[in-house]
């Protein structure tokens, strides 16, 4: 049933251990059950897609991940070593940083603001430490570096405000602050919900071009064709359990939605 | 603003492959004359209460040849001093899209702390004014923690407060005043003027000048500042960025009942006297300021320097209108179309917002 060790893509090898290992997760509410021992092997470099119909613990799966919600039975290996999060804080200091559904950016606020708020640089020597000054400058350089780096040039300006931009610059600007700085697993949940076709495709190629810099990303999405599209395996939830880990090459869409629906089996 | 506009932005010749992640800065290029003011606006809150600032002050100049005297220019300032005050701890509270109906009824609470323990219970007026701060920041740890723990909408939050913290005061004080003369130097000093250039201006004028200062600082240069402005932009992104937003909103309580103190010292000095009732004004004519300069109501939007623009504005119109002679009333009503055309040009460039 695991097939995750045969359809390892070939460019990971190297690394045998994942970055992100959950073992045995079971998470239950009251009587209903959401994860009922589900295991997932994230490895580096990989966009590992997260697909399920409604109900079948998708996002479950992913809040225990990304310590939204604690799982009652399981374990989370981080690159090895045992990790266990209370809160989404300690998830994100381990470096898994997530893009949640809806665009979690504050529209006032300029780029580089966004991209390190809530971590933002103090100004060296004593302007930072008595005056609590921000480097602002620094912080403006860095975040252009950054979105440089992940190849999102066309955000020349990162003082312009997030509401002046387009949806799809938007949602970049949510991937690139979960990318940036030393950030080892992104989790990507429905990014694409609510773009248009030539957005959708831009965040796909932002997804791409994260999984060709090392970062590994765990994609969350319905929609099948962006999942065949970007991923390198995909992880068939199905009523609290992973029911197949698949790749775009091994299966079609339809054997995929059969898996999902339970009309097959992988 | 513009300066990386020179790509071309046709939409249709950017498919999927043409440049990869292609945010063509579509928006910047569509400029007619009015929405290149209205982002103009957006860029700067305080521009519009300034443009309207000068405008009035040459109009009314015009208008009455007393108006640029020097007696007449001090005495604007001293009655801007207290609501301006004011008007940074309502500027606060507004950014995080909140409201403090309070703060006029905690001045004076602090207030009459301040001169009842000096003058009565013969406090060395050092430690009146330490309680007084100490008071202030009572009261507003109280509406920051209604509002953060309760989860109670400001606005009802600090409906109540301000009529507890009325009936306090007036149990405290018997709802009697403190004159002047019964009050140490060092709290009534807010009210002595230096002269600078023949315009006589009060050291609590200062004071509210300093305390601008600072705190435009504070919000404009520390991450506490761009905190309060994310978590009244938008509280959940706030929060799923990593902000502690219910710290950051406590916080913004708590420090606009030190400010609110500050502003009761102010307050004592320009009065010369400490009475219960000298707050009942204030605590609309602070949301009035705020509003008028250019803070949006709906949080994360607006400087600290636009309320004081906004104190101004309203100051210079009340005093401009009754130097034009013309009856006390037509000030209110300037006031109120003031507020209306203020917010509506609030609503009109967050309109930029698609």
């Amino acid at each position: 049933m695991t097939l995750s060790e045969d359809t390892r893509p070939a460019s990971t090898l190297p690394y045998t251990q994942p970055v992100l290992k959950a073992t045995g997760l079971v998470k239950t509410y009251g009587r209903v059950v959401g994860l009922d021992g589900v295991d997932l092997e994230l490895y580096q470099g990989e966009v590992l897609a997260v697909i399920g119909d409604n109900g079948a613990g998708k996002s479950t799966l992913i809040k225990c991940l990304t310590g939204a919600e604690i799982p009652d039975e399981g374990q989370l290996h981080l690159q090895g070593s045992p990790v266990h999060f209370k809160r989404p804080q300690d998830a994100k200091l381990y470096g898994i940083e997530t893009v949640y559904q809806g665009l979690a950016v504050s529209p006032a606020l300029d780029i580089a603001s966004n991209l390190y708020l809530g971590r933002e640089l103090r100004k060296p020597g004593i302007l930072g430490s008595v005056f609590r000054m921000m480097d602002t400058k620094t912080m403006r350089s860095n975040s252009k570096q950054e979105l440089d780096r992940l190849g999102i040039s066309t955000l020349q300006d990162v003082t312009v405000a997030i509401e002046n931009l387009s949806g799809g610059q938007r949602q970049a600007v949510a991937v690139a602050r979960a990318a940036a700085f030393g950030s080892k697993v992104v989790v990507l949940d429905e990014p694409t919900a609510a773009l248009g076709v030539r957005e959708s495709n831009q965040v796909l190629e932002l997804i791409r071009r994260l999984r060709d810099q090392g970062i590994p990303v765990i994609l969350v999405s319905h929609n099948m064709p962006h999942v065949f599209d970007v991923a390198d395996r995909i992880h068939i939830q199905r009523l609290g359990k992973r029911a197949a880990v698949i790749t775009p090459q091994s299966h079609t869409m339809t054997e995929a939605v059969a898996i999902m629906t339970g009309a097959a089996t992988a | 603003m513009t300066t990386n506009t020179s790509q071309s932005s046709t939409p249709a010749a950017a498919g999927p492959e043409g440049g990869g992640v292609d945010l063509a800065t579509e928006f910047l290029d569509r400029s007619t004359p009015l929405s290149r003011i209205r982002n103009l606006l957006h860029r700067y809150p305080a521009l519009s209460p300034g443009i309207v600032l000068v405008v009035a002050v040459i109009v009314f100049g015009v208008i009455s040849p007393r108006f640029f005297l020097a007696n007449n220019l001090s005495l604007i300032t001293q009655q801007v001093a207290v609501v301006g005050t004011l008007a940074i701890a309502q500027t606060l509270v507004i950014l995080t899209a909140g409201i403090d109906l309070s703060v006029g009824a905690i001045m004076v609470l602090s207030s009459m702390v301040i001169a009842q323990t000096a003058s009565q219970n013969h406090v060395p007026a050092a430690l009146a004014l330490v309680l007084g701060l100490l008071v202030g920041l009572a009261a507003g740890a109280l509406n920051g923690v209604l509002v953060t723990r309760l989860k109670l909408p400001p606005f009802i939050v600090t409906l109540g407060t301000l009529n507890i913290f009325l009936a306090l005061t007036l149990l405290y004080s018997n709802s009697a005043s403190v004159i002047g003369q019964n009050i140490p130097a060092l709290i009534t000093s807010t009210g002595a003027t230096f002269n600078v250039g023949g315009i006589g201006i009060t050291y609590g004028v200062v004071a509210m000048l300093v305390l601008y200062i600072v705190m435009a600082f504070i919000m404009g240069k520390t991450a506490w500042g761009r905190h309060v402005y994310a978590v009244g932009d938008d509280k959940e992104s706030a929060r799923l960025a990593g902000i502690r937003v219910n710290r950051v909103l406590l916080s913004v309580y708590v420090a606009a009942g030190a400010i609110l103190a500050i502003g009761a010292w102010i307050q004592i000095g320009r009065a010369d006297a400490a009475s219960p009732n000298a707050g009942n004004d204030l605590n609309l004519d602070s949301i009035t300021a705020v509003v008028i300069g250019g803070t949006s109501l709906f949080g994360g939007r607006g400087t600290i320097w636009g309320s004081l623009l906004g104190a101004l504005i309203v100051g210079v119109f009340r005093n401009g209108l009754a130097l034009a002679g013309l009856d006390v009333l037509y000030q209110t009503l300037a006031v109120g179309v003031l507020i209306i055309v203020a917010v509506s040009l609030d609503q009109w460039i967050r309109k930029v917002r698609k």
